[in-house]
C-alpha cells in the first residue's frame, strides 16, 4: 500500500555482506555520486579562499616565491642548464604542474583523516574523498597558468604548435597525484606516520624532478630510469609544449605514463581493499 | 516485487578492542606486533579471541514496507552498530542483509557541515553528502529553509549560528531527503522541546506516507507512540521482537539483574564519557542494605558511584526515576541545591559517591526504573544511561492498605487529611 506514494523508479536493492580479499572497483557507484565529487571539490576551494587573508593570492604568491628560491639555488650556485630559456620562466613552467602535484598529493594523503566525521556517519564511495581533494588544486593551477601567460608575453615566448598536448600532460600529473594519493590516504588511516612523511616526500619529489634544472642534465643512459618518476615526463612535456625546449615526448613520456597508470590502478584497488575498515579505524 | 524493505540474516559485527582503544596503529606497532606474534604463537597463546568483541551477533529480522520498527536496548547493546551496518557506513563481519531502496538516516544530521560556509552553501553540500540530486535540493530549498526557521541567516556562515539554529538547519536538510527507508537514532535527545515536537511530527509524517522507519530511542514513550512493533537488543543479540508495549515492558522489567545494584561494564561506557567513569548504581533500604525491593513506608537511598580521571568543573550527577511504561517521574541532580552547587563547582579527580534519599510514604507499589546522567549544563553530556537499574516497591503498611484493591498511580503519598463535620 505504501508503494504508490513512492517514486516509480525501479527499486534499488542493496546487498550487504562481508567482503573478502580484493573487491571490484565499482566505478558505477562513483558515477552515481558524481555530484558529490563536484560539491566536495567546490567546498575545499571555497573554504581555502575564505579562510585565508590573501585568498586566491596564495595561489600566485606561492609558486612565485618558489620560482625565486629555485632560480637562485640552481642558477647562481649550481649553475645547471636551462637550455637557453630565461631561468624564471623555465622554472615557473615546471612549478605549475609540480605545484599541482605536490598539493594534490599532500591534500589527498590527509583527506581521509580530515573528513573523518563524514566517513563514520554516511555511506558514499570513499574514493570520492581523495579524488575531490586532488581536483581542488586545479583552480589554483588555472590562476597560476594566467601568471605564466603574462610571463610569456614579457619574455616574448609564443606557445609552440604542440600546445594542444598540454591537457594530456596535465592529466598525467593528476593521474599520478591521484594514484599515489590513494595509496597514501589509505595507508594514513592505518599508519598515522604518513602525516609526518608527507612533507619530506613532496620536498624530495620536487628535487628529483627537473624543476630547477633540465632533464638533459641527466646522463643519457639514465634518462629512462629517471622517467620512472612520472613527473619527469609531465614537466618536460610542459616545457616542450609551451617554451619549445628540445625534450619532445619520446620514450621518457611513455615510461612516465605507464608508471602513472599503474600507480592509479593499483592505488584504486588497494584503496578499495582497505575501504571496508575505514569507518572502524579512522 | 515483494513488500520487503529490510531483511537481516544472522548479521554480526566484530570489533577489535585494540582498534577501538588506540583507534589507529603506527608503523612501530605493526613492526613490534610482527615480531611479537610468532613468539606468542609459539607459546600457544591465542590473542585473537580476547581482544575482540562482537558488537552484534546472529541478528535476524525482516521489516516490511511501511512498517515503523522500534529498536531498544541498553548502552552498548549494539543499536548504533546495527544502524551503521544497515546504512552501509561499516561492513558486517558475518551474515547478510538486503535493503530495498534508499536509506536515509537522521543519525547523521549536519554531517559535512562546514563552519566557514553559509547556511545556503551548507544545505547544498549536506544534501549532496546525503545522496540528494542537485535538482532535488534546489526544488526543496525553500521548504528546507522554511522548516529550519533560519531564513534571516541563510547567507551567514554557520559558525555564527547558535547551536540550536545549527541543529535545526541540519535536521531540516536530513528531514527532506525522502528516502524509502528512514533510520532515526536519538534525535530526540537534542534540541529544545519545540524542535523535538517538530522532529516527532516529521517522523510520523514519514511513517504515514508509507515509508519504512527504523527508530532507535531510549525514550520509551516516543517508542510507544510511534511504533507498533519493537525489537530488543541485548549484548549484540536480538532477544525479543514483539508489539511495542510488550517489548518496552520486557525491556524495562526483565532486562535487569534482580540485585538492587548495577555495575557498568567497560563496553557499556562510551569513550566520550572520559573523564567520567560510572562504577555502580545502588538502591539501599532504610537499614542500608543493597536490596531489590524496598518498602513504600521507608525512605530509600539511591547512590551513584563514579570515578573522575581528571578534574571537572560544573559537573552534575543525577538520576531519573521512570515507570515501567517509560514515563519519567522525576529528574534530580546532586548539585540542585544552591549551596551544594557552590561547594562542588570544581570536582578534583578521584572516587565519588553521590547519594540521595527518596522520602518514605511517597512511591506507590510497583516496579520502577532508574537512570543516570552526568553532564555539565549547556556544555557537555558525559554519560547517560536512561535505564540502568530497576527495583520494586512493596506497599505493606502504606496508606489505604485496609482495602484490598490495586491503588493506581505512581505515587502513594501519606497526606494528612482533616475531616470536618459542619
Amino acid at each position: 500500500m505504501g508503494q504508490n506514494t513512492l517514486t516509480a523508479k525501479p527499486e534499488e536493492v542493496i546487498i550487504l555482506r562481508p567482503s573478502r580479499g580484493w573487491s571490484a572497483l565499482n566505478l558505477r557507484d562513483l558515477w552515481v555520486y558524481r555530484e558529490l565529487i563536484y560539491f566536495l571539490t567546490w567546498r575545499d576551494i571555497k573554504v581555502r579562499y575564505k579562510q585565508t587573508v590573501l585568498g586566491a593570492g596564495w595561489a600566485i604568491l606561492q609558486p612565485l616565491v618558489n620560482m625565486i628560491v629555485l632560480s637562485v639555488i640552481f642558477g647562481s650556485f649550481a649553475r645547471l642548464s636551462t637550455e637557453g630559456v630565461p631561468r624564471p620562466i623555465f622554472t615557473f613552467t615546471a612549478l605549475l604542474p609540480m605545484g599541482l602535484f605536490t598539493k594534490a598529493l599532500s591534500d589527498a594523503g590527509r583527506s581521509m583523516l580530515s573528513n573523518r566525521s563524514m566517513i563514520t556517519k554516511v555511506y558514499f564511495p570513499r574514493l570520492i574523498i581523495p579524488l575531490s581533494s586532488v581536483l581542488g588544486g586545479v583552480v589554483d593551477f588555472l590562476i597560476q597558468f594566467g601568471i605564466l601567460l603574462v610571463m610569456m608575453v614579457y619574455y616574448q615566448y609564443t606557445p609552440t604548435t604542440a600546445v594542444w598536448t598540454l591537457p594530456f600532460f596535465l592529466l598525467l600529473a593528476l593521474t599520478t597525484a591521484l594514484g599515489f594519493g590513494l595509496w597514501l590516504s589509505a595507508l594514513n588511516v592505518l599508519y598515522r606516520d604518513i602525516n609526518y612523511i608527507l612533507p619530506f616526500l613532496t620536498q624530495l619529489w620536487v628535487l628529483l624532478t627537473p624543476v630547477g634544472y633540465s632533464a638533459t642534465e641527466v646522463p643519457e643512459q639514465w634518462r629512462l630510469v629517471y622517467a620512472l618518476n612520472p613527473m619527469v615526463g609531465v614537466v618536460e612535456g610542459f616545457r616542450w609544449a609551451l617554451l619549445g625546449t628540445q625534450t619532445a615526448p619520446g620514450p621518457m613520456v611513455a615510461v612516465s605514463a605507464v608508471i602513472s597508470v599503474a600507480l592509479l590502478v593499483s592505488g584504486m584497488y588497494y584503496f578499495r581493499r582497505m575501504e571496508r575498515t575505514f569507518a572502524d579505524m579512522v | 516485487m515483494s513488500d520487503l524493505a529490510i531483511r537481516v540474516e544472522n548479521l554480526g559485527k566484530q570489533y577489535h578492542i585494540g582498534a577501538q582503544v588506540d583507534r589507529y596503529r603506527t608503523l612501530r606497532d605493526t613492526i613490534v606486533d610482527a615480531v611479537r606474534r610468532p613468539v606468542q604463537m609459539l607459546r600457544g597463546g591465542n590473542s585473537a579471541s580476547n581482544d575482540s568483541i562482537w558488537a552484534l551477533s546472529g541478528v535476524s529480522f525482516d521489516v516490511h514496507k511501511g512498517e515503523v520498527l522500534g529498536v531498544i536496548g541498553r548502552n552498548g547493546a549494539g543499536k548504533s552498530t546495527l544502524l551503521k551496518v544497515l546504512s552501509r557506513v561499516t561492513e558486517p563481519t558475518e551474515g547478510y542483509a538486503e535493503i530495498h531502496g534508499r536509506v536515509g538516516s537522521l543519525l547523521e544530521v549536519g554531517t559535512g557541515f562546514h563552519p566557514e560556509l553559509t547556511g545556503r552553501e551548507n544545505i547544498a553540500l549536506n544534501g549532496a553528502i546525503l545522496g540528494m540530486r542537485r535538482a532535488e535540493i534546489e526544488r526543496k530549498f525553500d521548504e528546507i529553509v522554511d522548516f529550519s526557521g533560519v531564513e534571516k541567516f541563510i547567507d551567514t556562515p554557520v559558525k555564527r549560528y547558535s547551536s540550536g539554529m545549527y541543529l535545526r538547519l541540519a535536521f531540516a536538510v536530513a528531514a527532506h531527503m525522502e528516502p524509502e527507508i528512514l533510520v532515526v537514532d536519538e534525535v530526540l535527545a537534542v534540541g529544545d522541546a519545540e524542535f523535538q515536537r517538530k522532529c516527532l511530527g516529521k517522523m510520523s509524517d514519514v511513517a504515514e506516507q508509507g515509508r519504512t522507519v527504523l527508530f532507535v530511542s531510549h525514550n520509551m514513550s516516543a517508542i510507544l507512540r510511534l511504533t507498533k512493533e519493537t525489537i530488543v537488543l541485548e549484548k549484540g543479540k536480538l532477544v525479543l521482537r514483539a508489539p511495542s508495549a510488550r517489548a518496552v515492558d520486557y525491556y524495562l522489567t526483565s532486562g535487569f539483574a534482580q540485585t538492587g545494584e548495577h555495575f557498568w561494564q567497560p563496553d557499556e561506557v562510551p569513550a566520550e564519557a572520559e573523564p567520567f567513569c560510572p562504577v555502580a548504581l545502588r538502591v539501599r533500604n532504610a537499614q542500608g542494605r543493597v536490596v531489590d525491593t524496598v518498602r513504600s513506608t521507608e525512605p530509600v537511598t539511591i547512590e551513584v558511584e563514579y570515578r573522575l580521571s581528571a578534574p571537572l568543573s560544573g559537573l552534575r550527577v543525577g538520576i531519573y526515576l521512570l515507570s515501567t511504561q517509560g514515563d519519567l517521574i522525576f529528574t534530580s541532580f546532586d548539585t540542585d541545591d544552591q549551596a551544594q552547587y557552590e561547594r562542588h563547582t570544581m570536582r578534583p579527580a578521584g572516587h565519588y559517591t553521590s547519594r540521595c534519599q527518596v522520602p518514605a510514604d511517597w512511591l506507590n507499589e510497583g516496579r520502577y526504573v532508574l537512570g543516570v546522567n552526568a553532564s555539565v549544563f549547556r556544555v557537555r553530556r558525559y554519560f547517560q544511561d536512561e535505564h540502568a537499574l530497576a527495583f520494586n516497591v512493596d506497599a505493606a503498611g502504606a496508606p489505604g492498605m485496609q482495602w484490598v484493591e490495586q491503588r493506581t498511580g505512581l505515587l502513594r503519598p501519606r497526606l494528612s487529611w482533616r475531616i470536618d463535620a459542619s
